[in-house]
């Protein structure tokens, strides 16, 4: 029997897969288990294949896992894209109706993908329908069970004389993840109060999905039996809260005091500024309501241009983008900077370049934050590697921008956007508020706003400060802000800014500039999501016995060269491992510690590494015998 | 104690060229703050980029000299983050009409109440002379080698059509009527636009000063020249939109449409349109964010002792297993 498994649905964009997998991963949360889910879907409105992966498991997980133990599919496609993903002694539900369809006629699938299948089933000596891909299954030891999602609402319907029922496709979502949970017999109840929370402020809908539910379940629960899978009810870990991936960044924007945000809609950031504008009226202790005032803009160049008007009034203030709206903030990065305005970019990363893989996940963009923007000029660039780390570093961030005065860009990606995940609540009371030299008060007469200090580090002033004008420029400035082409004072700008980057490295944290997992002669350094697969690889790796280091590091400009230089004394075999091509951290690393990493693990498929592909990578290098360049590919 | 014309000056030495439009704008700027007595700490002066862009650092009030093309993205911010700031926004017409279109259009729609100066010289002046928007088709100015490929812009027009809803012109060379243009700009409830007919004395050799006093055409009658440029207040044109009512708010834009087209003979400087019936931005907040004026960005208390103030266990809540 297992305490862990794999459960996806699949189907058309626009079919509701995402509720289905909400529902069973609210489910599984409150049956006490730990979750993982991942998202994955087309640049497409609807139609196109989406699906959505559910891990739980008894233990701790951070990721995905290659294998399916249960897959859900009411349309041919996602059987012909995820059938022989299904583990032996797993289980296929699906609809009846679809056994005919060929993979000719699915017109979504891409050539590549559809001659790739044609082969595969010639090499199987079979045809190409729905039919013969679940024989394939059938033979590698997967239980198939069929149900006409149609004919389970025609019955529904003949039992509660509702004949509106009959064609109800749109629930087949519901279908699909009651039928799990019927074979599964998790508790009724809890499935209940998942659907009733899922269709909340729709009462007719809800009732009705908890009808077609309960009917589902019990055919299921009736039907689908002798399956390998048993969960018990547990006692739910106290503070744990199921979150989406966005959250982290949104709640740690309100509590950071983030009270002016701007943007233009990309995917796979505009999440959090919805969450933002729909929780705009704040809560605050002691006092009247306050606000995050959300302003979606006409582009990306606006929305930067706006969050920096708004920081130079004293308000905390930032923009949420991806890639392709980061490129074009890049000329406004450089006017931040030189005239030393807070001011936080979360970036969520997708695959570029140019457009990309819209809507698929990548860790493209380090070097670019490292570097966007024509001149030299001080930065942050600082990378969390879940949700839950992610809402404490939003905080962090908007510290550092104040501290330092400078930009401050958060790299997150839509791996984390897009994965739902249980994790402890987080807790306000550890985020702290520095906002550095930020003046309330002018205490002396003739303030200068870039007045030259021990630290080069200037008391800062706000638009609407009384005695406290100052002038603002893109162009180089004296200790006012009034132009000055002057080589003397040129100098001592550049290195009053410039300066800063020491400072970073000596006033922050060692152990939020870098998170030392472990240490040992085979060592990982990485940065970003890859956290959490390398977590559960190393975890699987420690199953055989086998101890391995990781250092993920989180400040990535300046880099952190003190903090990780010792934790790598004892290292034998460097391993970095990253989504992309060139793997940056890795010339991060040639350049910083004068060190060629001996191995690179690396995917750039547009989906998120699983732990076990990282194990296996990190199995062949320990037994020496993996390539210099590690490339995963797995996942659909 | 009351400010005084000096209080809003700034020992920064001008390197314009003598003669520049620029300088009767920067004195009616700072003629208009000194006429409204607004504190010097309430005001700021944002400024894109070339001559125009200089602006800022000759005015004694917070001067925020920006990128080219998003000085109104700046200011927007600064404005909605702190709503009792004054905000002027300025730039030149290459800045605001070319590559700042984008946000010109978007900025009618938003409505924010502050004010947008465009320095109309149909050139771009520091970087030698090149087209801009507004230069005419088949117009051949000092500089270019052939003469302008472009239609030009009509940015009162194009400002109509955005939504602004405070829309003028102005003379640089009549310095006080700009001053009186200001202050309406200003004291306007809504984003207000005013396009400074700017000539530029180094590479605008058409639509110089004289041209616009009418030097090149003498009244037969009088012996005197015939200025091309007069004031809307001069004739019987009402730019006001009195009341809520779509037939009145057509007519009030179809007139200043038409009237934004006369050129050449006759040039109409004055207010083309004003609409205080269009709610400004801020009012739209104030429909979700009912104490946002009260209570904007700017003001809000964030943290006590170094602890944040905003409480979430709401939302946090909702989230428990």
């Amino acid at each position: 029997m297992n305490s862990e498994l794999t459960w996806m649905i699949g189907g058309p964009q626009g079919s509701g897969v995402e509720s289905a997998a909400n529902i069973f991963s609210q489910v599984f949360s409150k049956m006490g288990y730990n979750i993982f889910g991942k998202r994955e879907y087309y640049s497409n409105i609807k139609g196109e294949h989406s699906y959505f992966a559910v891990r739980i498991s008894e233990r701790e997980i951070h990721s995905s896992i290659k294998g399916t133990n249960i897959l859900v599919a009411f349309d041919a496609e996602t059987i012909f894209r995820h059938a022989d993903d299904v583990l032996s002694g797993g289980v296929i539900i699906y609809d009846s109706d679809i056994e005919k369809s060929k993979a000719t006629d699915v017109y979504t699938l891409e050539n590549d993908f559809r001659k790739r299948l044609l082969k595969f089933f010639e090499s199987k000596n079979k045809q190409d329908s729905v039919k013969d891909m679940l024989e394939i299954a059938s033979e590698n030891g997967v239980k198939t069970f069929p149900v006409s999602f149609r004919g389970i609402l025609s019955d529904l319907s003949d039992q509660t004389n509702n004949s509106r029922l009959k064609g109800m496709v749109r629930m087949f979502n519901v279908l699909g993840v009651s039928f799990s949970l019927g074979m599964l017999k998790s508790p009724t109840h809890i499935m209940h109060n998942a659907i009733e929370s899922i269709f909340s402020g729709k009462k007719a809908v809800a009732e009705l999905n908890v009808k077609a539910a309960t009917f589902a379940y019990n055919y299921a629960a009736a039907k689908f039996t002798d399956v390998n899978f048993s969960f018990e009810t547990k006692q739910v870990k106290p503070n744990t809260i199921l979150i989406q991936g966005h959250y982290g960044t949104s709640l740690g924007k309100m509590v950071a005091g983030c009270r002016f945000q701007s943007y233009y809609p990309i995917t796979p950031a505009s999440d959090e500024s919805e969450f933002l504008e729909r929780n705009e009226i704040l809560e605050i202790n002691e006092d009247r309501p306050g606000s995050t005032l959300v302003v979606q803009t006409e582009d990306e160049i606006s929305a930067i241009g706006m969050s920096i008007g708004s920081s130079l009034t004293g308000t905390r203030s930032s923009t949420c983008t991806s890639g392709p709206g980061f490129s074009l903030m890049a000329e406004c990065l450089g006017w931040t900077a030189i005239n030393e305005v807070p001011l936080v970019i979360t970036l969520y990363q997708r695959s570029g370049p140019s457009t990309g893989l819209p809507t698929r996940h990548g860790q493209d963009d380090l070097l670019f934050a490292i570097n966007a923007g024509h001149g030299e000029f001080p930065r942050i660039v600082y990378a969390s590697g879940d949700a839950e780390e992610s809402f404490y570093d939003t905080a962090n961030c908007f510290n550092y921008a104040d501290v330092f005065q400078i930009p401050v860009i958060h790299m997150m990606d839509k791996f984390i956007a897009s994965s739902v995940t249980t994790c402890k609540k987080f807790d306000p009371d550890k985020i702290k508020i520095n906002r550095g030299k930020l003046l309330e008060k002018i205490e002396e007469p003739n303030y200068h706003r870039f007045a030259h200090t021990d630290d080069g580090i200037s008391p800062r002033s706000k638009l609407g400060l009384e005695d406290g004008i100052f002038w603002n420029t893109g162009d180089e400035s004296d200790t006012q802000g009034h132009i000055s082409e002057d080589p003397v004072n040129r100098v001592q700008m550049m290195d009053k800014r410039l300066q800063r980057f020491d400072q970073i490295l000596e006033n922050i944290p060692k152990d939020e500039q870098i998170i030392s997992h472990s240490t040992g002669e085979v060592c990982i350094v990485s940065w970003g999501s890859t956290k959490g697969p390398i977590l559960d690889a190393i975890e699987m790796l420690k199953n055989d016995g086998v101890d391995i280091g990781f250092i993920q590091l989180k400040l990535l400009h300046p880099f952190p060269k003190k903090a990780v230089e010792p934790l790598l004394k004892h290292c034998k075999i460097l391993i970095d491992i990253e989504s992309n091509q060139m793997a940056q951290l890795g010339s991060l690393i040639r350049q910083n510690l004068l060190k060629e990493p001996d191995h690179y693990i690396l995917k750039y498929t547009g989906r998120a590494m699983t732990c076990n592909e990282v194990y296996d990578s990190l199995k062949k290098i320990i037994n020496n015998n993996a390539e210099k360049r590690e490339i995963l590919t797995y996942g659909a | 104690m009351a400010l005084k014309l000096g209080d809003f000056k700034t020992d920064v030495h001008n390197d314009w060229c003598p003669g520049c439009g620029d300088f009767g704008i920067v004195n009616a700027v700072q003629m208009a703050l000194a006429e409204m007595q607004i504190p010097r700490h309430k005001s700021s002066i944002f400024s894109g980029i070339g001559c125009s862009g200089k602006t800022s650092h000759f005015i004694n009030v917070f001067g925020v000299h920006t990128l080219h093309g998003r000085v109104l993205t700046f200011a927007q911010g600064a404005k909605i983050a702190n709503p009792e700031l004054e905000v002027i926004a300025v730039g030149g017409d290459g800045d605001g009409l070319g590559i700042g279109a984008g946000h010109f259009v978007a900025a009618g729609r938003r409505n924010v109440d502050m004010t947008y100066i465009i320095f109309d010289n149909a050139v771009y002046g520091l970087t030698k002379g090149q087209a801009s928007p507004t230069l005419k088709l088949g117009e051949k100015t000092k500089s270019l080698h052939t003469p302008n490929s472009n239609y030009n812009v009509n940015p009162i027009a194009l400002a109509i059509s955005s939504g602004f809803t405070f829309v003028a012109r102005g003379y640089s060379y009549d310095v006080r009527h700009l001053k009186d243009l200001i202050i309406s700009a200003v004291k306007h409830k809504g984003l207000a636009f005013l396009d400074v007919l700017q000539p530029c004395p180094t590479y605008n050799d058409i639509n110089t000063r004289d041209w616009f006093s009418g030097e090149d055409r003498i009244d037969e009658e009088t012996k005197k020249p015939m200025p091309r440029i007069y004031k809307l207040e001069d004739t019987d044109y009402d730019p006001i939109v009195h009341y809520s009512d779509e037939n009145e708010l057509n007519e009030k834009r179809s007139q200043a449409m038409e009237k934004s087209l006369e050129w050449d003979a006759k040039i109409p400087i004055g207010i083309f349109y004003k609409n205080e019936l269009i709610t400004p931005f801020t009012r739209r907040i104030v429909d979700k964010i009912p104490n946002y004026i009260e209570n904007p960005a700017a003001q809000q208390k964030i943290s006590h002792n170094g602890k944040s103030v905003t409480n979430i266990d709401k939302i946090l809540d909702s989230l428990n297993v």
